[in-house]
């Protein structure tokens, strides 16, 4: 495969700088909602702030591939002197937990940088922390050339994970034959 | 299609155990917006006023602003709205913090509580499920463990939880509903919650999106707001303390010059002021006890401020605290900052109000220094002010012995205990004690804030105009340059022309009718960010905030869809201001209780305060007696009250 030239898009976040306000989610929720920003709910959100104000953990967490099946193991980090459980850190929308998944249909959701047309400056929760803890670079990588699924690809795939190739299709056929 | 809230309330009677999902009626958003406007119409409408705050009849209203659960930036106040047993008038106290937004995304914009459960019960709300559970177990648990044990037993850290500690069980007349890092403290709500039996809400929402009717008109105002909170954050105002310089409540987490609140407000039983207090060395001092306990700055719902901090002290539990706490209890035990967080810990585990609970204490301890409380009154009380401080806390929140009489708060206390004791319950407004400042010249807009606001709160109605003259006509001048907030230019010239002496100064200047126009653009700022659930702290307290007279018809039109100019949502504004006159008025509030402590200014003026009080109740369609006429109410569609009134011979 030939190699080409990629924009990285970039998130630093300090976890120092974050006052756990959490509208980093509620303003993702809301840019993702048709038409855009005509409503928002957190739980819709491809960002969480993994919190635990009396430990003092302020995590805010990007949503990133869906995964079908659990870790074997869980392991934890101690980062001074706080406890975090690995899948604090872990981007996957997974089996173990209801982050990342759209609370009415279940299916998985994953950060798109908010890709839009016209393009935007920055991606939405970025531009609403301005107390800097979430910021936003962008660098050029040499890659492998790839071919991106579409977001309903990516949702099709984990509907025929969860239910197989089958019932997908059966599915498909009964509901367009309503239509 | 509800636009900004969501168009149900959950009804909770807890006699009977009965819990409904009941629709309300579009039209009384347009009438009422939200919140405390709204909160107040149930109460007028379903409390007699003859109801005891502590009957099964009276109701506890959590209510989400209208903009909580919208992008609108600092929209997360709940409002819990009762009859106060302090006061016995209509109590109402906010908390900021997550809950609103959590119950509305739960898909409810208020909760009303009924009745009364048999025994101690916490209510769990994740989305269409809400039980009423067992709280046995929670029994005499601290506010902020309980919260901690029912994200364990509920399996959830994400669920928000308002909850009482001991003093809310126990009916202390000061007890606060604790939210993690807020809490609705003032005038006993939380006496009232546990007087119903729940020692907790945990709330957990994430099925019901909140909608707005025209969301980029809506999204470009909230990008306006962070753009000025910007902007405001790189320009401080000048010519002012630090305190009043940034945005947000005083950023006392923040801040380590106290030099402001240490010199200017009163120790002691609001007795004291100690004005060379403030060194470099207690600066020092404070700088490192401050830094070592404090975790790190926090913020409500979707608001870039960090009005609070995760506080830390080496040995105790972990807690939350916001604004000035720090300072009420170090400075009623005349103490440091140090033993300031240590008390406010066990303070905020049982619950109680940072202003009474240590103005209650300082006022026992006078008691007791002069003899009207006896050794036998405090038998087992230590010999120093801290230990005394503890032991009395210890005892008011479980209203033992001299704990009892206390519980209920300065002005009550002073009868119960008589022998002279009156005269040291002398901070009250309307039962409720004040913020400890005690000043030389009467301020003629001050003096009406104090006397009529219904919060019985000042920095609940102050704000927007400065406290006092600049000095120059220079600063003056600089300072109304980018004052875009003004209603109206004549607000700038009220500004400019202030002296700090001659003609033009207190108490004459600003002029009566000039006194009465401020107070009630004041007033008008604070009752839409209470209907809307806007945190004060970004619009109606500080000085310049992003939001105002001039966005918020704004803000409201977009999300709801309806064209609101300036002059509709003043007329909302005095319409909710009529409706709890209305309500107080029918709980007997009368112009003999309109009063400042006595003590609170050396210098008044009899004469003056009356001409006040007069031409304020004139503005806003009042009689002499403070009661709205029946002409004012009709006007703002309170007919119905007037009528009311009407029939019980109180106009």
């Amino acid at each position: 495969m030939a190699k080409v030239k990629k924009k990285v898009k970039v998130i630093k976040i300090d976890l120092d700088k974050c006052n756990g306000c959490r509208a980093c989610e509620m303003i993702c929720s809301a840019f993702h909602a048709s038409p855009k920003y005509a409503s928002n709910n957190p739980a819709r959100s491809r960002i969480q702030v993994i919190h635990d104000p009396l430990r003092d953990v302020y995590l805010p967490v990007y949503a990133g591939e869906y995964t079908a099946a659990e870790c074997m193991g869980r392991d934890k980090y101690v980062i001074d002197g706080k406890e975090y459980s690995e899948c604090d850190f872990c981007r996957a929308s997974c089996p173990s937990r209801g982050a990342f998944k759209d609370p009415d249909s279940g299916l998985p959701l994953k950060c798109d940088m908010c890709e839009d047309d016209p393009q935007q400056e920055k991606p939405l929760c970025v531009q609403w922390c301005i107390n800097e803890a979430l910021t936003y670079e962008e660098k050029e990588e040499e890659v492998e050339e790839e071919v991106k699924p579409e977001d309903v690809e990516i949702g099709l795939k984990a509907m025929i994970d969860k239910y197989g190739k089958e019932k997908v299709i059966d599915t498909m056929a009964r509901m367009s034959k309503k239509a | 299609m509800r636009y900004a809230e969501v168009g149900y309330n959950l009804e909770i009677d807890l006699s009977r155990g009965n819990i409904e999902r009941v629709e309300t009626d579009p039209k009384l958003t347009e009438l009422h917006l939200g919140g405390l406007g709204t909160n107040a119409k149930i109460l007028w409408d379903r409390v007699p006023p003859e109801t005891d705050p502590f009957s099964p009849d009276n109701l506890l209203i959590f209510g989400a602003g209208l903009f909580c659960g919208t992008p609108a930036v600092g929209a997360n106040r709940t409002i819990v709205t009762t009859y106060s047993p302090q006061t016995l008038l209509m109590g109402y106290s906010m908390m900021g913090g997550f809950f609103a937004p959590e119950l509305k995304y739960a898909g409810y914009d208020k909760i009303i509580f009924r009745g009364k459960s048999p025994s101690l019960i916490y209510v769990y709300i994740h989305n269409d499920k809400v039980e009423i559970r067992d709280a046995s177990h929670l029994r005499g648990k601290g506010a902020v463990e309980t919260s901690e044990i029912i994200k364990k037993e509920v399996k959830d850290r994400n669920v928000q939880v308002s909850a009482i500690g001991l003093a809310g069980e126990n009916r202390v007349y000061m007890a606060s509903i604790e939210q993690g890092r807020s809490s609705a403290s003032r005038l006993g709500l939380g006496a009232v919650m546990g007087d119903k039996g729940i020692k907790a809400i945990a709330v957990r929402g994430t099925k019901k999106d909140i909608y707005l009717a025209r969301p980029a008109e809506f999204l470009d105002l909230c990008n306006q707001v962070l753009e000025y909170i910007k902007y405001r954050a790189e320009n401080p105002i000048k010519n002012v303390e630090p305190i009043f310089q940034g945005l947000g409540t005083p950023q006392e987490m923040k801040i380590i010059d106290e030099k402001w609140h240490t010199t200017g407000f009163m120790w002691g039983n609001a007795r004291t002021r100690r004005k060379d207090f403030w060194t470099k060395e207690v600066e020092e001092k404070w700088r490192e006890v401050q830094e070592n306990v404090r975790k790190r700055l926090i913020s409500c719902y979707n608001c870039p401020m960090k009005c609070g901090a995760i506080i830390s002290v080496p040995g105790l539990s972990t807690y939350m605290m916001k604004c000035y706490s720090k300072l009420t209890y170090t400075m009623a035990a005349y103490s440091d900052l140090d033993f300031g967080f240590k008390i406010a810990q066990r303070a905020t585990e049982y619950g109680v109000d940072g202003f009474s609970t240590p103005q209650t204490m300082a006022f026992a301890i006078e008691l007791y220094e002069a003899g009207i409380l006896t050794d036998q009154d405090m038998a087992g009380m230590p010999a120093d002010t801290e230990g005394r401080f503890y032991w009395l806390l210890d005892r008011i929140v479980r209203r033992e012995g001299i704990g009892d009489i206390l519980a209920d708060g300065t002005y009550w206390a002073a009868k119960k205990i008589g022998k002279g004791a009156e005269v040291y319950a002398h901070n009250t407004i309307k039962k409720h004690e004040q913020l400890p400042l005690k000043l030389g010249m009467l301020n003629p807009v001050y003096f009406l804030m104090y006397c009529t606001g219904e919060k019985i709160n000042i920095t609940q109605i102050e704000g927007q105009f400065p406290q006092e003259p600049f000095p120059l006509r220079e600063m003056r001048e600089e300072f109304v340059k980018d004052w875009i907030q003004v209603p109206d230019d004549r607000f700038k010239q009220y500004f400019l022309d202030w002296e700090p002496r001659g003609e033009k100064s207190n108490p004459y200047y600003p002029t009566v009718d000039m006194a009465v126009d401020i107070v009630d653009w004041q007033e008008k700022m604070h009752y839409i960010d209470d209907a809307l659930g806007i945190c004060a702290g970004l619009s109606s307290f500080p000085l310049k905030p992003p939001y105002h007279i001039h966005n918020y018809p704004l803000f409201i039109s977009a999300a709801l869809g309806i064209d609101l100019d300036e002059e509709g949502l003043t007329r909302i504004y005095q319409r909710n201001r009529n409706l709890i006159r209305g309500i107080n008025v029918r709980r007997g509030l009368r112009r003999a209780d309109e009063k400042p402590p006595e003590d609170h200014w050396k210098k008044r003026f009899p004469e003056l305060e009356e001409k006040l009080l007069d031409a304020y109740y004139q503005f806003k369609g009042w009689n002499r007696d403070g009661i709205p006429t029946q002409e004012t109410l009709e006007q703002l569609d309170l007919g119905y009250i007037a009528e009311d009134l009407k029939q019980r011979g109180i106009i």
